[in-house]
């Protein structure tokens, strides 16, 4: 869309209400993945590997068909045979490989048989009459060493055309990139330094436990109501996975309970599905917390080398690194993403890129907020806080000097349009939390952080009512007030109140296709398809006046809510409120209705900046977070709390990610920590409050100017935190989580 | 194993339903009295989404066996509000954007109603502790401890 066409005087945009579906939410009657039932219903569970990588021999489940509760049991020979692909090419494959292990068993909690019983209990005590044969073989759960000669093949033949000759078969994908003469601009700086730095796998950590309910019958037609970030995605996979048509199976997403990218697959729905279709009645089948951990989405697990030459003034010269990102037993990992986001932020001469996809055998990752951005992040801007440490110059002062601005070419390639990087820089360095004084023990840390964002296929449809009231459907799962910024991008094209739209997620057999709510797209994609739907009523609704006053159609124009005549040949008429328009459209033309369906394209890149203080206690190496600031350019806030909330949401999974969370699996390949007790987030007492800044710089490719703000958030923190716990305790750590024994490890080594 | 059979009261009205010794309070209230405000996040006791008081007192239903319910009075977020008037707290976890997602909320909501009662003067750090149980993986908790310490500023004026 054309930057003339955007719209920068706002009636409803920027106000904060209340959320539509606020009181569902707050009274415990919203419905979410294992909210529901139906008549018939049985209760499903899943037998998962104990074993890290294991030839499945042989499943004897005559026992379990024998118990009278049991009603059916599917393993992989229940699921249609999807075509093996090299890479990501062939993602049914490896979906369904995830879902229902095929020959091997891939990694510690990985999906083998599964049973529907007449009750929870029946389902999860009839697993253990399933008996089934492994050969265990070697395993291998670290990047570096999958990556080794010796290390155990995942699987032959995954790795796609752009894995160069001689790597390891657990090589993936790879992924190069970057611009100028990095060698040249090295022997340019006044100082470099190079160094490596690991971080480890993490999960989403969403409170709501994968859940769905599930009926398929034998002529090919389903139903399928499921917590997921995308419906449309769920429809496609499982119909695919169990060999019907997409449109045969009508998929319903109830309210989520959290996803951050960990909902953008499917796990369990396909074989809720598969036991249904067996059992010839619905199948409910709801994870426990632990096959959350074991089985879904962790994101990858990273090491890194990162070098950067700075000259005295603090340009940076030259900036190089290598990314290897462990993503499971499946091809997938975002070590693309790490290497395109990691110098995104700077302006760069010679700047070049490596990624690896590898594979080990943990559970196949997920898309986690960013995916792949926190990581890279992470260790560049622990290289530059160094750099600026040694050379004695401000962090923010040198950030600035090297910023991205419009027109900058990207390390990864395009040319920036319009972008809001230095303005987030100008308001950390304005803001009194840089000016600060720290007490003894403390530190600060800075660091900015880059994510694309997405646009993504979106469908919307807006129906209006006779009473002049609107209802408008999305299909983009509401997974954190989204409902509410629709709404008001709505009223504000159609000029009747917030109060007066009801949001709906229609359901995939109501609207067309729709990407997933990931990708911090739906403010952005959904929200552009809400405007040109509600545009698309407003034209019609033009139309009617035009037809009732007898003028023509283009000297009619839309004010406040009202048609009214417009220019020199219109007449003299009174405005005609919406409602008096639709109160007989029956009879004037019919009902009145916009539509959008598109895949916009103009999602707008974005950048935040954090400032954070932390103590670190040299006796227990525990470290307290005191004070944070979130500083990122929304382009233009909807809905200004719930921006916020994006941008505090992102920071406490970064202070998580950088302090305490990661996945542990013992030399048996297991995952050792897979209950909330053991993975350990952070809970009210560990925080302070999270002071934000909303910077709006519009993007040029939303009619309202909006960039997604869901993902930016939890780019900087690892560094930024890592910043500042390496100047409190005066030693770079190099490491996630700094948990308290790697601080203490590293206070000592440092002496 | 044969069902037991259990009568007790749960937001003020008495109910009755037949468990499985192995079943827990949690599983009781969502599968036997449809009553699936509370959620189950983990099953272990460390989430706070299941929270419920029993005869008055914070407890995870996660926890709770469905049989140990047999004559107490449970609270759950079902009850909080009063007929169709909010009570402060749930009007205030709406007004401050405290919930994203909202699964947490109803765990938030009856540990906050808990801690309100017990202290109707809560600071920061006793609310965070307070809350400690209760895992949101959203909000960062900034909003929502603005919003307990505004609603028991709002009852403490109004009282």
């Amino acid at each position: 869309m054309a930057l003339d066409d955007r719209k920068s005087d706002f009636t409803f945009v920027g106000t904060r209400p209340n959320r539509p579906d606020g009181l569902d939410k707050v009274t415990g009657r919203a419905k979410f993945g294992a909210d529901i039932s139906a008549p018939g219903m049985l209760h499903g569970a899943v037998l998962r590997s104990p074993h890290a990588h294991a030839r499945i021999v042989k499943i004897d489940a005559s026992k379990a068909e024998a118990h009278k509760d049991v009603k059916a049991i599917v393993t992989r020979a229940d699921f249609a045979d999807v075509p093996f692909r090299p890479g990501l090419e062939g993602e049914f494959y490896n979906v369904l490989e995830n879902v229902m292990a095929g020959e091997k068993a891939l990694y510690d909690g990985h999906a083998v048989a599964a049973v529907a019983a007449t009750s929870a209990l029946a389902a999860r005590d009839a697993l253990k009459l399933i008996e089934v044969e492994y050969e265990v073989l070697p395993h291998v759960t670290d990047v570096d060493k999958a990556m080794t000669p010796d290390a155990p093949v995942i699987r032959e033949g995954a790795a796609d055309y752009s894995v160069p000759e001689g790597m390891h078969p657990n090589v993936v994908r790879y992924h190069e990139s970057g611009h100028g003469d990095v060698e040249a601009g090295f022997a340019d700086a006044d100082l470099v330094i190079e160094d490596s730095f690991v971080t480890e796998a993490t999960h989403q950590g969403y409170i709501e436990p994968h859940a769905c309910l599930g009926m398929l019958g034998n002529d090919g037609k389903g139903e399928l109501w499921c917590t997921t970030q995308g419906h449309w995605i769920a429809q496609k996979t499982c119909a695919a996975l169990l060999g019907i048509e997409t449109s045969q199976l009508r998929v319903t997403a109830s309210e989520i309970g959290g996803g951050f990218g960990g909902k953008t697959t499917v796990f369990i729905e396909p074989v809720a599905l598969a036991l249904s279709r067996k059992a010839n009645r619905p199948v409910k089948v709801v994870m426990t917390r632990s096959e959350v951990f074991r089985a879904t989405g962790p994101t990858s697990s990273a090491s890194m080398d990162v070098k950067i030459g700075m000259k005295k003034d603090g340009t940076i010269s030259a900036a190089q690194g290598v990314f290897r990102l462990q993503g499971g037993a499946f091809p997938g990992a975002p070590g693309d993403m790490t290497a395109m986001c990691a110098f995104a932020p700077y302006n760069l001469n010679n700047v070049k890129q490596i990624g690896y996809d590898v594979m080990s055998n943990r559970p196949k990752q997920a898309a986690y907020r960013a995916p792949g951005a926190p990581m890279g992040a992470f260790a560049v801007e622990s290289v530059i806080d160094e750099l600026c440490n040694k050379l004695g110059l401000d962090p923010v002062d040198v950030r600035l000097k090297n910023a991205a601005h419009e027109g900058t070419k990207a390390s990864y390639g395009p040319t920036y349009e319009r972008i809001g990087l230095v303005e987030t820089l100008e308001a950390a360095k304005a803001h009194p939390h840089y000016a600060a004084p720290l007490k003894p023990g403390q530190g600060r840390g800075i660091s900015c952080g880059f994510w694309f964002n997405h646009g993504g296929e979106t469908s919307v449809s807006l129906a209006l009512s006779e009473d002049g009231s609107a209802q408008l459907m999305v299909g983009t799962p509401d997974i954190g007030g989204s409902r509410a910024s629709m709404a008001l991008m709505a009223a504000e094209v159609l000029g009747i109140a917030y109060e007066n739209i009801r949001v709906t997620v229609a359901d995939t057999a109501t609207l067309g296709y729709n990407d997933v709510s990931h990708g911090s797209r739906v403010t952005y994609a959904s929200g552009l398809a809400t405007i040109k739907a509600a545009k698309h009523a407003v034209e019609k609704l033009c139309e009617r006046a035009a037809a009732k006053w007898g003028i023509p159609v283009d000297a009619v124009k839309w004010e406040n809510g009202c048609a009214v005549p417009s220019g020199p040949n219109a007449g003299d008429f009174d405005p005609m409120p919406l409602a008096d328009i639709t109160a007989d459209m029956g009879s004037t033309g019919g009902p009145i209705s916009g539509h959008f369906e598109a895949t916009p394209e103009g999602a707008g890149v974005s950048f935040g900046t954090h400032i954070v203080d932390a103590e670190v206690d040299p006796e227990t190496g525990k470290t307290s977070v005191t004070r944070y600031t979130v500083i990122q350019d929304a382009g233009k806030a909807i809905h200004p709390t719930y921006v916020e909330g994006q941008f505090q949401g992102g920071a406490a999974q970064g202070i998580g990610w950088a302090l305490n969370e990661e996945y542990v699996y013992g030399e048996d390949g297991r995952l050792q920590n897979s209950i909330f007790l053991d993975y350990r987030i952070p809970v009210a007492s560990d925080l302070p409050m999270i002071d934000t800044v909303i910077v709006e710089v519009p993007n040029p490719g939303h009619p309202f100017g909006v960039r997604g703000v869901g993902e930016t958030g939890i780019v900087p923190p690892l560094a930024a935190i890592a910043n500042a716990v390496s100047n409190a305790a005066g030693v770079r750590m190099k490491q996630l989580p700094m948990s308290p024994p790697r601080i203490l490890a590293a206070l000592k080594d440092n002496g | 194993m044969s069902k037991l059979h259990v009568s007790t009261t749960v937001n003020g009205d008495a109910v009755e339903y037949l468990c499985d010794p192995r079943e827990t309070l949690l599983d009781c209230l969502r599968d036997k009295l449809n009553l699936t405000g509370a959620k189950e996040g983990c099953g272990t006791g460390d989430c706070g989404a299941c929270s419920v008081t029993v005869d008055g007192r914070l407890v995870c239903s996660c926890l709770m066996l469905g049989v140990e319910a047999e004559g107490k009075q449970i609270e759950t977020v079902e009850g909080i509000a009063d007929g169709d008037v909010l009570h402060p707290l749930q009007q205030k976890m709406i007004e401050y954007a405290a919930l994203q997602c909202g699964i947490c909320t109803p765990g938030i909501l009856v540990a906050a109603k808990s801690l309100l009662e017990k202290n109707p003067n809560p600071t920061e750090e006793e609310t965070r502790y307070w809350l400690a149980g209760n895992l949101c993986r959203c909000t960062g908790y900034d909003k929502i401890i603005r919003a307990v310490m505004d609603t028991a500023a709002e009852l403490r004026e109004a009282s």
